[in-house]
């Protein structure tokens, strides 16, 4: 599959890395150029420096011919918005967002976006962590 | 009418100041303490402190009772998501977007967003009139007579470069009033004046005639669609 994924940060470096690995073709897009030491030294995919919110260089990478668009720069309007332009002006068949916010996830959910919130999905775990039986004896 | 305004910047707070003159009710959104604090030292009890792309800041304005939301940020995403959010949770019935790349007018219109203002292209369009393409500059409109002045540089490659005002056959009513040199020296012309590239020719003419007289100042050919640009040896 063609992936592009937009912001090369921990999850960005580290989900590029992993899709390469099995095989698809991958495009890692960063305003900043330093990003991309993350990615592992045999990465073979592409890496592109640029704004996902133009469209310009999103038309200049080949969104267009993309099956999966995600977006997860450490800005939830930055992802929202990109991953709507991959969506409705470029017709990518799956784009997925980022957003930590939870109240504008449910949002852009409703929306019609495919939407993922680590803030919600960290505190359910963590709580199911916390809560869990039985408690360890203090000593 | 209620608006609630987004970015407390140079555009939001002079925004609020008009609204708030005309009448309007306004509440102003900004994240920075200290931008907030000037803000309400000049304009009053009108303004929130808070991100505006917050659903909880947007519900504490009292979105859902307001009329319109204008989103002035800097940040063309931030105020398509203030704008989004304002219409899918509290169904504000007018958004309207800065929009800071002019490509996003499309983008912004497609996603839902009512009107997008675009500073870029504003600007850009008044640039394009005060130093049009063609080399032709207006200086002066008389007005009644039809008549205006003009400057036009003639570039190099002109076909009336080298030669004398008096061979050139300028539109009707046309008269050179003075040629300005590439060193900036003024020079009153007379029809022996030798026309030289990078002069600016500084001519009264009629505003029908403009187009004609840029082409016979500017044009390579020796004819135009006018006829004949200069005179035959």
């Amino acid at each position: 599959m063609k992936v592009i994924i937009m912001g090369c940060g921990r999850v960005g470096a580290e989900l590029a890395a992993q899709l390469d690995q099995e095989g698809h073709q991958v495009t890692v897009l960063d305003i900043n150029p330093d990003a991309f030491r993350r990615l592992p030294p045999d990465f073979k995919g592409r890496r592109v420096v640029g704004n996902g919110i133009d469209q310009d260089v999103l038309r200049r990478i080949g969104v267009a011919e993309a099956d999966v668009f995600i977006a997860v720069t450490q800005g939830d309007n930055r992802n929202v918005m990109a991953a709507q332009i991959a969506k409705h002006i470029f017709n990518v068949p799956r784009a997925i967002c980022r957003i930590y916010d939870p109240v504008r996830e449910e949002i852009y959910r409703d929306l019609g976006l495919e939407t993922y919130s680590p803030t919600r999905t960290t505190v359910g775990r963590l709580k199911e962590m916390a809560l869990r039986e039985p408690v360890p004896r203090r000593e | 009418m209620y608006v609630v305004i987004v970015g407390g910047g140079k555009v939001g707070y002079h925004l609020a100041k008009a609204l708030l003159e005309d009448g309007h009710e306004v509440l102003l959104i900004e994240r920075d303490r200290a931008r907030c604090e000037r803000l309400e030292a000049e304009l009053g009890d009108i303004v929130l402190r808070g991100d505006g792309c917050e659903v909880s800041v947007l519900a504490a304005a009292g979105l859902n009772r307001a009329d319109m939301v204008v989103a002035v940020t800097g940040d063309d995403e931030d105020n398509l998501v203030v704008c989004q959010v304002a219409k899918a949770r509290f169904q504000v019935p007018r958004t309207v977007a800065r929009i800071n790349n002019p490509k996003n007018d499309e983008v912004f219109h497609r996603l839902g967003i009512d009107h997008t203002v675009n500073a870029t292209d504003a600007i850009l369009a008044h640039i394009e009139q005060e130093v049009p393409v063609h080399a032709l500059i207006h200086l002066l409109s008389m007005r009644g007579g039809g008549l205006e002045m003009v400057e036009v540089r003639v570039p190099a490659h002109a076909a009336v470069v080298g030669k004398r005002l008096k061979e050139i056959l300028l539109p009707q009513q046309s008269i050179v009033a003075l040629i300005i040199e590439e060193d900036g020296t003024p020079k009153p012309p007379d029809p022996e004046t030798v026309i030289h590239a990078d002069d600016k020719v500084v001519v009264v003419t009629r505003r029908e005639n403009e187009e004609a007289l840029r082409d016979i100042l500017t044009s390579p050919a020796r004819y135009g669609p006018y006829g004949p640009l200069v005179a035959p040896r």
